[in-house]
Parts: structure tokens; C-alpha cells; sequence
């Protein structure tokens, strides 16, 4: 009992340490061209983490939308964005993350996800399921997995 | 189209006969109240690799027929407290041919617009003493694509103006609407994006005329409404109900988008 009990104490005090530089969807600033110059998380990307996030159909599924040429050996790449080859060298860091955090930012009425945003949504779902989603609404990525896509989509240099 | 996404290709020029004798209006000029969205309206089916083209082509071909063959079944069998089937109404459904290319429509003695499967519902339960049949029943499915390929070939035709207008309106309100956490609306894909692939889909412009189609994903016949509820569930949304005002609103302006494409169902989708 005590054992578990301090535990638990040990794992609320980690878990805060761990939060207290992540800057909360809600909270993040834009500036007036929509970049967010800021790390979410202060923690640089991890380009690696970063392509898994692209890839992975649950997390970012960015090639669902986008044909990415260093990506070739995973299958499947949509047309609805254009090509990310070079994107590297048409945006600054502060801009891509700008996007991905909200892509109105960038693009006004586009047809990209936000994967940092938890509000404004109509009839929000739980996941896939096609029922109301309960509860305070989670980003689709979290603030390190945007780091890490914007370490992986600074590599695209052509 | 980038190699990556095509695995399986389309013939998007090509035409579709019916057993080599039923011509299909598959590609046409979008109607006026398209706004210009749109110049041209497609059938999904010119979207479709040519082998799930193929199988629609040829009634011996389509697992969709043997739907068909239940639901004149159906049709022949008396169900209900007033011993009646539908045949004893109606007689063939050959007689019910020209119903497909003009629902859903508007009813005057109930005051709104009714879908087909509400049109039989009314039947079934005020003229044959039955339980209503459930919105994506088999039975209902059935007799839906019974009465789609008696009207195959006919031009859709739905009348938009009128006392339907107002439900059109919510319909097209419901079309252009971005639902879900990924923020998407029907237009997102069917209209900004038709002929892209999204992964590994090749996006139509989602009309209806081919409903109710038999996808090999799932090996069944699929209700408008249920086509409707899976692409929603996709945007990460919550959404409506088979059979919801949302949804019979949706059905009529979807359907109205299609006006000029020939009654297609029961057709053959991946
Ligand atoms: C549902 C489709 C969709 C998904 C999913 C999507 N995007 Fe996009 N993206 C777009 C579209 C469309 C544009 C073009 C913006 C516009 O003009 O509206 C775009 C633009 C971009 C651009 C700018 C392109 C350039 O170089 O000019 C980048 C970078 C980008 N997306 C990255 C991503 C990343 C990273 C992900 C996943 C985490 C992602 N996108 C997921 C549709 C999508
Ligand atoms: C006792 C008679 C009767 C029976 C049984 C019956 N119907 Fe009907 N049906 C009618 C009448 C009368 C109408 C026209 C009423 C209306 O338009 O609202 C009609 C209309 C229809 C229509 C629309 C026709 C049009 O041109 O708009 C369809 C479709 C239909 N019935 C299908 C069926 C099916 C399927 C069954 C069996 C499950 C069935 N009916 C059983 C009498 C019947
Ligand atoms: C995220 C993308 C996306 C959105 C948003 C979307 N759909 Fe779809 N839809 C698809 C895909 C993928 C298919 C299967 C390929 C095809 O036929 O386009 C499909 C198929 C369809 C079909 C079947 C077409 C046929 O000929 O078999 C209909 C009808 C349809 N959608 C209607 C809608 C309506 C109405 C909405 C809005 C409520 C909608 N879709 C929103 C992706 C989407």
C-alpha cells in the first residue's frame, strides 16, 4: 500500500517535470505570418521518429496526401498535397511547424489536417469509431512528434 | 499520377455497356445547379481498375445480380397481417422501373422528401401490415437493387425545386460542411480531388447512381447511407444516423449531382 501509493506520487511529480516546457495546443502563438517560431517542446526533433510519424498510417499518414520521394520504399503515396521533395528549401523551420501545428496558418481553407489543435472542430469523433468523442479532445500528434516531422521535413533538400 | 500510388489502373475514358447491349451515360456535363463546381459529372465506375470495371459489365459477371435474384423474392412473397406481397400491387418490377432515377423525392400527402427505402417502408408497413424493415436490412438492400437494375439506363432526374428545395439546401449545407477532428468535407474529396488518389483509393466524385454497390472490400451489397456514415467516420467525425433528416437531405442533393448520369446499381465497387 504505502509502496504503490509512493509510486504514484513518483510518477505525478515525473510526469509534470516531463510536461512543464510543452507548450499546450491551445497556448501556442503564431506570428503574423502564421509561423511558430517557438519549439512546442524545447527537446530538438528526432528526424528518424519523424518519418515513422509521415509513414504510419495512426499517427501522421502524411503520404496518404503527399508523394515524398526519400519515402519510396514504404507504398502508397496520394496526390491530394503536392510533392514534399525540396520543402526544405521553399520554408523556414518556424513555417512547417507553423502548418503542422494549424494548417490554416499557412494555407486558409486547405484540405490539411491540424495536428496540433484540439478545438473549432465540427462533430468531432472518437477516432475512427464514428461516435461523439468524450471527453477533452487530444492533438492528433503530440508537441514531440511535430518536432520530430519538422526535423524529418528539413532533410528534404533537393 | 505519380507511380507510387497506381497500382491497379483505371481507364478513365472508358465506356460502360451492359451486356453488350444497354449503353451507359457515364460522363456528361455537370448540371446548372452545380454552380460551375463542376464541368463534368463521372460515374465512380470510370474510376474503378479495369478488372472491377469488367465485372460490371456482364450480368453473369456482377455478384451484385444475385442480390437481385433475392430481392424478386422478396418481391413475390406475401408478408404481414394483409397477405399481400408486393407483387400483388405492383405485379413485375418492371413496373417500378422509372422510380430509381427520380428518389429521392418529394411526397405531398406526408409533406416531405422521401428516399426509396422510405417509399417502401410506407408500403410495407401501411399496405401490408409488416414490420418496417430495417434502413440497411438485407431484405431492404435486396429489394433496392432490384429496383435500381429494372431502372438501369434511365437518366437521374431529381427534382430539386419546389417544396424539396429547402431539404436540398440542408443537403448541399451538409456536402460542403468540414467534419471531424481531420477537418473534411465531402467536396474535400469528391469534388477537389476526384481522379487523386488518397494512399492507395482513387477518389471518385462519389455519386450515387451505381447504389446499392457490392464492394469486394466487404463482400456485400452497400446502402447510400451506409457509404455515407463510413466516409464521414473517415474524417474523424462523429456521424449521423441511417436514416437521419441529415442523411435523406444529403441523399437527395448527392443524387441531384448526378442528374444526367444513367441508373447504374446494383454496380461493382472495390
Ligand atoms: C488530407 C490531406 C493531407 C494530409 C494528411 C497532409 N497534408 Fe500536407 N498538404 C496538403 C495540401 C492539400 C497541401 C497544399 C496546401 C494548400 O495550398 O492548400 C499541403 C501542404 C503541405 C506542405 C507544404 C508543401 C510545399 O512544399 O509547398 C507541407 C510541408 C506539408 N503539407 C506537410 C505535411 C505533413 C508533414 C503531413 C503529416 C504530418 C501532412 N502534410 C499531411 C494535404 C495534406
Ligand atoms: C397493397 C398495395 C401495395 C403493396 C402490397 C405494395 N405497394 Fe408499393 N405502392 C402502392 C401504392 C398505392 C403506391 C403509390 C403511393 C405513393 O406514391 O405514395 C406505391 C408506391 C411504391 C413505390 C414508389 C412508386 C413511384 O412511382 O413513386 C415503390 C418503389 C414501391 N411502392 C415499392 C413497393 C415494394 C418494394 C413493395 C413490397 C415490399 C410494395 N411496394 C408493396 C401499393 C402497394
Ligand atoms: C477523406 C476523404 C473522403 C471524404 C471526406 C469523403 N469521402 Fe466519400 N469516398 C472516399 C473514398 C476513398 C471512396 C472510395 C473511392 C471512391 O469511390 O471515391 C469514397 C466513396 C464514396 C461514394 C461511393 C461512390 C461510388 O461510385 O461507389 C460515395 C457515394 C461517397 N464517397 C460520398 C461521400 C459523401 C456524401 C461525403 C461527405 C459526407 C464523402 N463521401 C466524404 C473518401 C472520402
Amino acid at each position: 500500500m504505502t509502496r504503490k501509493l509512493l509510486f504514484a506520487a513518483f510518477f505525478s511529480v515525473a510526469a509534470t517535470g516531463l510536461h512543464a516546457d510543452v507548450i499546450a495546443p491551445d497556448d501556442v502563438a503564431a506570428n503574423e505570418y502564421g509561423e511558430v517560431e517557438v519549439s512546442l517542446t524545447g527537446v530538438s526533433g528526432d528526424p528518424a521518429r519523424g518519418e515513422e510519424v509521415m509513414t504510419n498510417r495512426g499517427l501522421g499518414n502524411c503520404i496518404a496526401c503527399h508523394q515524398v520521394t526519400a519515402l519510396d520504399d514504404y507504398p502508397f503515396h496520394g496526390e491530394v498535397g503536392p510533392t514534399l521533395d525540396g520543402a526544405a528549401d521553399r520554408w523556414t523551420e518556424a513555417a512547417l511547424r507553423g502548418m503542422l501545428v494549424n494548417a490554416d496558418n499557412i494555407f486558409p481553407d486547405s484540405a490539411m489536417p491540424s495536428f496540433y489543435r484540439v478545438s473549432g472542430f465540427v462533430r468531432p469523433g472518437n477516432g475512427y469509431t464514428g461516435r461523439a468523442a468524450e471527453g477533452p479532445l487530444e492533438p492528433i500528434l503530440s508537441a514531440q512528434q511535430v518536432e520530430d516531422v519538422v526535423a524529418y521535413l528539413l532533410t528534404l533538400t533537393e | 499520377l505519380m507511380g507510387t500510388a497506381a497500382t491497379l489502373s483505371a481507364d478513365e475514358d472508358a465506356d460502360l455497356v451492359i451486356n453488350g447491349d444497354l449503353e451507359m451515360i457515364v460522363r456528361t456535363e455537370a448540371p446548372d445547379h452545380l454552380d460551375g463546381h463542376l464541368d463534368m459529372i463521372y460515374s465512380g465506375w470510370t474510376f474503378r481498375s479495369d478488372e472491377t470495371q469488367a465485372m460490371q459489365m456482364d450480368d453473369f459477371d456482377n455478384p451484385a445480380m444475385l442480390f437481385v435474384e433475392q430481392g424478386i423474392e422478396i418481391f413475390n412473397t406475401a408478408m404481414g397481417t394483409e397477405g399481400n406481397s408486393c407483387a400483388t400491387c405492383h405485379e413485375t418490377p418492371e413496373n417500378l422501373s422509372e422510380v430509381r432515377a427520380v428518389y429521392p423525392q418529394w411526397d405531398e400527402e406526408r409533406g416531405e422528401v422521401q428516399t426509396i427505402t422510405m417509399q417502401i417502408n410506407e408500403c410495407v408497413t401501411e399496405r401490408m401490415g409488416a414490420e418496417a424493415l430495417g434502413w440497411s436490412s438485407r431484405d431492404m438492400v435486396n429489394l433496392e437493387a432490384l429496383i435500381a437494375s429494372v431502372g438501369r439506363g434511365n437518366v437521374v432526374n431529381v427534382a430539386i425545386d419546389g417544396p424539396a428545395r429547402e431539404t436540398w439546401e440542408m443537403g448541399r449545407e451538409i456536402y460542403y460542411t468540414e467534419y471531424g477532428i481531420l477537418e473534411m468535407s465531402c467536396a474535400t474529396c469528391h469534388e477537389q480531388n476526384y481522379g487523386n488518389y488518397i494512399r492507395a483509393d482513387h477518389l471518385s466524385q462519389g455519386q450515387i447512381n451505381g447504389f446499392p454497390t457490392y464492394r469486394l472490400k466487404n463482400a456485400r451489397l452497400n446502402s447510400t447511407h451506409s457509404r455515407f456514415r463510413g466516409c464521414i467516420r473517415d474524417t474523424r467525425a462523429e456521424t449521423f444516423a441511417e436514416g437521419s433528416p441529415e442523411f435523406i437531405a444529403l441523399e437527395l442533393y448527392v443524387a441531384s449531382r448526378g442528374n444526367g448520369l444513367t441508373v447504374e446499381g446494383p454496380s461493382v465497387r472495390n
